[in-house]
């Protein structure tokens, strides 16, 4: 058991270093999902749209970034950011690109997928609502505001925490960019450290409590949530 | 912004032996069909064993089921592979640890706990659809089934089984569209896919707009595919008088 002592012992100096990274993971979570789910929101109701130009351009914008790797996208924005950026105002980005970089491209790429859930989640909801709706005088905009949304989110709140899961375990991808979100300040620190395998496992016990724990409280709230 | 175009980047020479960065691209492209062959494998099988083992009279072979799945899903897929390259290697007995590490490259070693972790991670996946397939069969054909003298076996056999696969073909083609794209993680273990060789062509030449385009291409050619095939499969093997109006 000495290899554990050793690692708990450095865990003491390295927490700092891990919290911070944690913060960092927090942020992309938060903003990829609620950015995400604004965006993906957006693209749903242009795919239920009846002009054609919107409906097709929601159905490419989800079927390209369905079709590309995650990492794919990450280093696409890591590297379009800065340079778009550039091209635009003439200046160099004096911001943190990395994490810039990789927020938008989380709300991008989940937006894609948001869509979909949000499209089910409108089109579960009877036509007769609609058409009532607008037997009532209510403009398309006012019947999505109070009468389809509110009740689509509902329903769907599950399915998009659920999604939510999903980026949490995918955000560790920013790997990639040299982002030091939690999981790579684990793996920096083990290098380091000569003590690897013991970060390593424990970044994989921090990821799968917080996965599992939040599994089981949306599964409490679906249940909550059932009419 | 002086960025200089060059669409032409893959037919130039490398300066490395007699190739052209266009045979990089096919090496990597190469690469991430054996990991996604490889891993498919592996989840297709123990995915439909650990599916069916979730839906088995017995106990223990449902709880095995269930933990498997609880343990795969809910550790990200990036840590799984660093564990099989990273950490489970320390554990190995020293003489098999030795041939792991001295007889064996770097390159082999990375390829193999990136096939076999992205299989195993997938089989998880694979194992919640076939289990949502087989719970989908009405309970009458599993009564009907033990009226007429089968006995598990069988009944999984004949009626079951054929039944539920054909069911789950487009949830399972889209786990298999998932599985290829998720080669792409095994580039962060040191396989020469075609990620990292498209990172290592754009620090070679700069091109670099170009060369991640014709790699997202190379993608999206990737996915029609599979899709397009998969629904052929899926018109090929529809059960008659279910799933009418076939794949959409």
């Amino acid at each position: 058991m000495e290899w554990l002592t050793v690692f708990f012992s450095d865990l003491q100096s390295s927490y700092p270093a891990l919290w911070h990274g944690f913060s960092i993971t927090l942020k992309v979570l938060v903003f990829a999902t609620v950015g995400g789910i604004l965006i993906g929101t957006l693209l749903a109701l242009m795919r239920l749209s009846s002009i054609k130009i919107f409906n097709l351009f929601a159905q490419s914008y989800i079927n390209l970034f369905r079709s590309i790797p995650l990492l794919l996208v990450l280093m696409w924005f890591y590297f379009a950011v800065p340079f778009i950026y550039t091209g635009i105002t003439g200046k160099y980005l004096s911001i943190d690109t990395a994490l810039v970089s990789s927020i938008v491209a989380f709300m991008l790429f989940e937006a894609a997928y948001f869509a979909e859930i949000v499209r089910a989640g409108i089109q579960s909801i009877p036509k007769g609502q609609s058409a009532a709706a607008a037997a009532l005088g209510m403009s398309y905009s006012q019947s999505m505001r109070f009468i389809i949304l509110p009740q689509a989110f509902r329903k769907m709140t599950p399915l998009l925490l659920q999604q939510s899961i999903i980026l949490f375990q995918d955000s560790t991808m920013v790997y990639a960019i040299g982002l030091l979100d939690f999981f790579r300040t684990t793996y920096v620190r083990g290098d380091l450290m000569a003590l690897l395998t013991q970060y390593i496992l424990f970044a994989g016990l921090v990821y799968f409590s917080f996965s599992l724990l939040a599994t089981f409280l949306v599964k409490k709230l679906q249940q909550r949530l059932r009419v | 912004m002086n960025y200089s175009w060059n669409w032409g980047v893959l037919w130039q020479a490398t300066g490395v032996a007699d190739t052209t960065y266009l045979d990089w691209l096919i090496t990597g492209l190469g690469w991430l069909f054996v990991i996604a062959v490889v891993a498919w494998s592996i989840a297709l099988v123990l995915g439909s064993v650990l599916g069916i083992m979730r839906t088995l009279p017995s106990q223990t072979a449902r709880a095995i089921g269930t933990g498997y799945v609880t343990l795969f899903r809910n550790v990200p897929l990036l840590i799984q592979l660093f564990i099989w390259f990273y950490v489970v290697p320390n554990f190995l007995p020293t003489a098999l640890q030795n041939w792991w590490i001295n007889d064996l490259g770097a390159n082999t070693t990375a390829l193999i706990s990136a096939s076999v972790g992205l299989g195993l991670f997938t089989a998880a996946r694979v194992c919640e659809q076939v289990r949502t397939g087989i719970e989908a069969i009405p309970r009458g054909q599993i009564n009907a089934g033990y009226a007429m003298g089968f006995s598990t076996f069988q009944l999984y056999r004949y009626i079951i089984l054929p039944q539920s696969f054909r069911m789950i073909l487009p949830p399972l083609s889209s786990e298999l569209t998932n599985c290829v794209k998720n080669t792409s993680i095994a580039s962060l273990v040191g396989v020469a896919e075609i990620i990292s060789q498209m990172k290592t062509i754009s620090e070679y030449t700069q091109n670099t707009i170009e060369i991640y385009t014709y790699v997202t291409l190379v993608f999206i050619v990737i996915n029609v595919c599979l899709i397009q095939g998969m629904n052929l499969l899926e018109k090929r093997l529809r059960i008659p008088g279910l799933m009418t109006g076939g794949s959409k």
